[in-house]
């Protein structure tokens, strides 16, 4: 138990997925200028990561990963004589999955929680394309999680983009207010202010786990 | 240039400083700011970015007449996603640490906003030589601003370029240290952030 919970204070403080991996910025940069709509696409993120950690790590490790399809036959195992190695694959399908699991996401939500779909709106199809889904997904296999790991990580690394994406909204809100340089506005006060989110977000770094 | 006419010029320029896709467009930043720690892992990010994103560009261009508009997202998406797969396999062929260092930020170039969007808003309606142009302009655009952000975090944050010391004893001798925030995430922002603002104040670009 206590490893799971290291793993999720890992992911969604230490090792936050936007502020300390930089992935997820696109989304991360237009979306923030508003509040609601921020915590939105933050529930989203939750939600489809969550949902395809899982997913890519079945694909990886039953399909794909090296000696993989051992339970078909056993010569395909890493020692047999016709050892099958397909991981060059991971991205393209990786890809595939979100883009399948967000439709699933999309057309559940839409029969069973009407209200929760329509208040996503249109972020839910653009999450697809999204880095720190994809991202995700590739952590988990170069870290060699196992299923229940990989699932927990990819919650705390969607709680870690919620919390990430909602705070630089409020701040957003009230910078708004302020007398920033006129070239400055927009893109150039966002990075800046991650930066200084990002280095509160390092005093997380001396929690020993 | 003799060879180019003028508008093959701009797709080529335009990007590279007066509509830079990372500092004006705010596309692609995802993957560019992870790589930045050193100038080597930027430079090969910033070649894999531009032969992506230029032969993405042209072969999406030759095929804009075949591909039906309800499906397009995810012909390019497969499109992209062979092309950084080539790369990815040719960069753990010939330079196997550092395709280690970059991990998995090369196989993310498939998500990156950059090669998405020029080839649904530029090489879905242009020919074939000109999405070219613009690919490499792009990529150079997107490549130029990382190098600058690698350039000073290494320089700052370990005192060396490309892996050569540049700052002389003597200043350390005199109590100069390297700056230990610029290695870690929040030097990137910063840095990126300021660069951003110093090139808007040069092209004279304003934000609402």
């Amino acid at each position: 138990m206590e490893h799971y919970i290291s793993i999720l204070t890992k992911a969604i403080f230490i090792e936050n997925i936007l502020l300390a991996y930089f992935l997820g910025m696109c989304s991360f940069l237009a979306i923030s200028k508003k509040v609601d709509t921020s915590i939105g696409l933050g529930f989203a993120v939750i939600f489809v990561l969550t949902i395809t950690a899982p997913a890519n790590w079945i694909i990886h490790n039953y399909l794909l990963k090296d000696g993989a399809l051992v339970w078909l036959n056993p010569e395909y195992g890493i020692n047999g004589s016709k050892s099958i190695d397909l991981s060059f694959l991971n991205s393209i399908i990786f890809i595939a999955v979100i883009a399948a699991m967000v439709q699933l996401v999309e057309m559940t939500l839409d029969r069973f929680a009407p209200k929760l779909y329509i208040s996503l709106g249109i972020f839910l199809p653009l999450i697809a394309v999204n880095c720190a889904i994809l991202g995700g997904s590739m952590f988990l296999v170069e870290r060699e999680y196992t299923f229940l790991e990989s699932t927990v990580y990819g919650f705390g690394s969607g709680i870690g983009f919620f919390m990430a994406i909602a705070s630089m909204a409020a701040i957003r809100h009230r910078i708004r207010y302020s007398n920033v340089p006129s070239e400055l506005r927009g893109v150039g006060i966002t990075m800046l202010l991650t930066g200084l989110v990002s280095m509160a977000f390092m005093a997380f770094s001396g929690i020993d786990l | 240039m003799a060879l180019l006419n003028k508008k093959s010029k701009e797709a080529l320029t335009d990007p590279l400083m007066k509509n830079n896709p990372i500092s004006l467009q705010v596309l692609g930043i995802c993957s560019a700011l992870a790589v930045t720690v050193q100038l080597n892992t930027a430079v090969v990010m910033t070649l894999a970015v531009v032969s992506v994103l230029s032969i993405s560009n042209t072969v999406i261009s030759v095929l804009r007449k075949m591909i039906p508009g309800k499906v397009r997202i995810i012909v390019q998406l497969s499109v992209i996603a062979s092309l950084v797969i080539l790369t990815d396999q040719i960069l753990q062929a010939y330079m196997y640490d550092i395709s280690k260092q970059l991990s998995v930020f090369v196989a993310l170039i498939i998500t990156n906003c950059i090669v998405m969007g020029r080839a649904e808003a530029f090489a879905m309606q242009n020919t074939p030589g000109k999405s070219f142009l613009d690919g490499l302009g792009n990529g150079l655009g997107y490549g130029g601003i990382l190098i600058s952000v690698a350039f000073f975090r290494e320089l700052l944050g370990s005192g060396t370029v490309y892996g050569l010391p540049v700052v002389p004893e003597s200043f350390y001798a005199a109590g100069y240290q390297n700056m230990g925030l610029m290695v870690l995430s929040p030097g990137a922002f910063i840095i990126l952030g300021l660069i951003v603002w110093a090139q808007r104040i040069f092209s004279g670009v304003e934000e609402e």
